[in-house]
């Protein structure tokens, strides 16, 4: 009796040795690929600038320029963006917090840089990926 | 030809403890609503029980049949489809990993969980024609490999427990 069932708990032991294994193997393969998707994500070529959920201007990611965001109720609160290099920043924000002039350029697909004080959303996309952007510039 | 209609009998009485699985698990409200596609799968509790029971064949009759009655009852047609790609691809693995008898019954039942949010997302690229979806895997992934523990548990202690092999439950 005892002779059977010693290596059958050792053939359990082992096995659930090897589903934790299979499953630290699993989530590292998942956090590797999530890693690897990020790395190499694919860079974007217009920049959507939106305000309060409504598309506020569309430009190309790959010619330099600057703009000017003017929100507010007459226009007085200014996000300055500046596109550069293939990468989109803002340079400065008359925002209390500041916190989009000190976020790092973007230039991947699906960055965004948002200032909640303004409610600017600026997001890298790539043009005909998702909803077609209407070009203004 | 007793046989038979003890094994019949047997489906059907899977088929709808599965098909009750379903449902309750239609009634749990969303764990992250935000990313569609994240639950338990309880009806694999039996699925993986028919499997490790009586066989490949009779788990993918279930399932089938499962998957039929439940998109016509509370889903759509495509829904049927993902639910068919995710639930093949996922039973062919768990068959493979069931013969080569390396894993017990929970990491037999990751995998499972594992390849049938992938099989979805690879047959909603295929229709939808994109890659964004990729992220979406991820997710995904993480989220079938915490409900296959789970579903493994609980199929673990069925197998364990329930015996069909004979009338009365002697072995």
């Amino acid at each position: 009796m005892d002779q059977t069932s010693k290596p059958e708990k050792q053939t359990i032991k082992r096995k659930l040795r090897n589903d934790i294994i299979l499953i630290a193997a699993l989530i590292a393969l998942v956090v590797l690929v999530g890693f690897l998707v990020r790395l190499f994500r694919g860079a974007g070529d217009t920049v959507v600038v939106e305000v309060d959920g409504k598309v506020y201007g569309t430009y190309d990611l790959n010619v330099d320029r600057t703009v000017e965001i003017r929100t507010g109720e007459g226009g007085e609160e200014l996000n300055l963006l500046v596109i550069e290099g293939g990468k989109a920043r803002v340079e400065t924000a008359t925002c209390p917090d500041g916190i989009c002039a000190a976020h790092r350029p973007i230039s991947h697909q699906g960055e965004s840089i948002v200032c909640l004080p303004h409610k600017v959303v600026i997001t890298v996309k790539l043009a005909g990926d998702g909803d077609d952007p209407d070009i203004v510039s | 030809m007793r046989k038979t209609t003890r094994k019949l009998a047997l489906l059907g009485l899977t088929t709808a403890i599965a098909l009750v699985f379903a449902y309750v698990e239609a009634l749990i409200p969303p764990i992250f609503s935000a990313v569609p596609g994240i639950k338990l799968g309880l009806p694999n509790i039996v699925i993986i029980f028919v499997l490790y029971k009586m066989g490949v064949f009779e788990a993918a009759a279930v399932s089938l049949v499962r998957m039929l009655v439940v998109s016509l009852l509370f889903g759509s047609p495509t829904m049927f489809f993902y639910s068919l790609a995710g639930a093949t691809l996922s039973l062919i693995a768990m068959a493979i990993l069931k013969k080569i008898n390396v894993f017990s019954i929970i990491g037999v039942s990751v995998v499972g969980g594992v390849l049938h949010n992938v099989g979805q997302i690879l047959l909603a690229m295929v229709v939808l024609g994109t890659a964004a979806l990729g992220y979406y895997l991820i997710l995904l992934a993480i989220a079938g490999t915490a409900a296959g523990v789970f579903i493994g548990l609980c199929g673990g202690f069925a197998v364990e427990r329930i015996r069909i092999d004979r009338p009365g439950g002697g072995k």
